[in-house]
């Protein structure tokens, strides 16, 4: 992965001034995305939420992100304007939600939010943003267009709501997409039913995905390579496939507390936190 | 120990009639653990709230209910309500966040009269693996795991015989999922409880239960043994889906992926 990447970042940092005193929430992240589909697995609070938002500028107020470096294609986001930003956003890096109920505006129709995503970057006219947009949701599997076109957020179901952001996010044909735990509010059948959607228009279309997630199994089986985060940093990188040969004792600590539909009723290792996980430089390249 | 027949829960008048658990029977032994599995909205949830009596005033609830001999009426007994205690899913929702933990764990103990409430606030501390000196923090001052804890050891304080657990681990992180999940073991052996888990995940179930249900729109699909489960020797294609969604993203499998309805 040389010249193929599509983001680079090094040494990401995030820190939040609060008043009981500064908070990294990552520090010193390093990685590049090429055309793959990259996992990013931790627990609450390793960072792995901020590392994505940091990339798209959408830290919260209050926060302070630096790096050595933070390119898309050759684009410094760290100094880029405002409206260098909003041109990346939704054209060049999308992000996915985690829950479609609080990231889909209630009062306006699911067809006038997907055309806007589109409208925003291309100028087309309206009755080709409609035809895109049939053609975007029958795309994402959803059987009937013209009936959800016309619908409201709150009138389709959570799988349903999903698919609706992953065609918004589709629309304005990015080059990167940012998934925070885009299936984590949805039952297993749904969720690997929209994974599937996301998964063969990532492949199709040649693009880069990074995938937010606290779920060990799910990244292992749908991603090409994993970062395993801990306190705000990369702990160790592998490739999925080695998930099981993972050398640090926290990654090691994280695969072998989950119970097991074939294991038996022993007692769960529970993981034991080592304090020199905070200061010794992770396992990465 | 648990006998329920024929349980039905309806929601709902005229047009907005909801028909949430339909002919429901279950039995499970003392000692026993029992799980309850499905997807969202299949009833699972509905079926323990109903054998907890908590139901009774949002819904119409049919069917016979035993425990331990004795036939549950509309309004459970106060010996009902100290030998079957609850733990919710989500431990910020179900604590309440102006109480501290002192408060929490004697409220139980109070409303059953029962004496030596200092002692037994500590000694329930203690077995959830808390020092006394978790007693005069607040929920908001402990973290998610610790809070679960709490709702432990405020299910044990009337010393139950059963425990319902709804979902207990499924807000948890999986390192501190895999703790509560060791002292809900733990505890089950050292005092003879009997539970009935109810859980989406099925890793989860095998690894606490010895037979589970499984549910879908309101019915029970199927019941099994844990060793029926792991063997994969389900009958059920629905059953077999939900297994065959929890290994793991297979992008081929997905695609015979059926509706059920």
């Amino acid at each position: 992965m040389t010249d193929s990447a599509l983001l680079r970042v090094e040494d990401l940092h995030v820190t939040y001034n609060t008043p009981t005193g500064l908070v990294r929430a990552v520090s010193g992240v390093s990685f590049e995305l090429g055309r793959e589909k990259l996992g990013i697995v931790g627990e609450s609070g390793s960072g792995k939420s901020q590392t994505g938002r940091a990339i798209l500028g959408l830290t919260a107020t209050g926060g302070t992100v630096s790096a050595s470096r933070l390119e898309f294609k050759g684009t410094n986001l760290l100094n880029a304007s405002e409206r260098t930003m909003r041109q990346i956003r939704g054209r060049g890096i999308s992000m996915i939600m985690q829950d479609p109920k609080y990231s889909l505006n209630p009062v306006m129709t699911v067809g006038y939010q997907i055309e806007e995503a589109l409208l925003v970057h291309n100028r087309t006219s309206k009755r080709v943003a409609r035809e895109r947009t049939y053609e975007m949701l029958r795309a994402v599997k959803i059987r009937e267009p013209e009936r959800v076109y016309r619908a409201y957020p709150h009138e389709v179901s959570g799988g349903m709501g999903q698919r609706i952001m992953i065609a918004m996010m589709m629309i304005p044909e990015p080059d990167i997409i940012i998934a925070d735990e885009p299936t984590s509010a949805l039952d297993v059948t749904v969720q690997l039913q929209v994974l599937a959607v996301l998964d063969d228009m990532i492949s199709e279309r040649g693009m880069g995905l990074i995938f937010i997630s606290h779920d060990l199994n799910l990244i292992a089986s749908f991603c090409d390579r994993i970062l395993i985060m801990y306190d705000g940093r990369v702990v160790e990188e592998c490739t999925a496939a080695e998930l099981d040969r993972a050398q640090h004792p926290y990654t090691q600590g994280l695969v072998n507390c989950l119970p097991r539909l074939d294991g038996g009723q022993d007692e769960l290792p529970v993981l034991k936190r080592d304090p020199s996980w905070l200061t010794t430089p992770g396992a990465t390249r | 120990m648990i006998d329920i027949q024929g349980l039905d829960v309806v929601f709902g008048h005229g047009k907005n009639v909801f028909h949430a658990v339909r002919d429901v029977s279950l039995r499970v032994e003392k000692g026993q653990s029992f799980g309850l599995v499905g997807e969202s909205g299949s009833g699972k949830t509905t079926v323990l709230r109903a054998l907890a009596g908590i139901l009774e005033r949002v819904a119409r609830v049919s069917g016979a209910m035993t425990v331990a001999d004795e036939t549950l009426l509309r309004h459970r007994s106060q010996s009902f309500r100290r030998r079957v205690q609850m733990v919710f899913q989500d431990p910020f929702g179900s604590l309440h966040p102006r109480h501290t933990v002192d408060t929490i764990l004697s409220e139980p103990a109070r409303v059953h009269k029962l004496d030596r409430i200092e002692e037994r606030v500590v000694q329930a501390l203690e077995e959830v693996g808390l020092d006394a000196s978790f007693r005069f923090r607040y929920p908001h001052q402990i973290s998610g795991g610790q809070r679960q804890r709490v709702s432990v050891a405020r299910a044990l304080i009337t010393g139950p015989e059963i425990i319902l657990l709804d979902e207990p681990t499924s807000a948890l992180d999986v390192s501190v999922q895999a703790e509560v999940l060791n002292l809900l073991m733990r505890l089950k052996r050292e005092h003879g409880l009997t539970y009935i888990l109810v859980s989406h995940n099925l890793a989860v179930v095998a690894h606490m239960c010895e037979s589970l249900s499984v549910m879908q729109n309101g019915a029970v699909v199927e019941t099994m043994s844990v060793q029926q489960l792991r063997e994969h020797s389900s009958t059920m294609p629905y059953t077999q889906q939900l297994l065959t969604a929890s290994l793991g993203y297979d992008r081929t499998a997905i695609d015979a992926f059926e509706e059920f309805g």
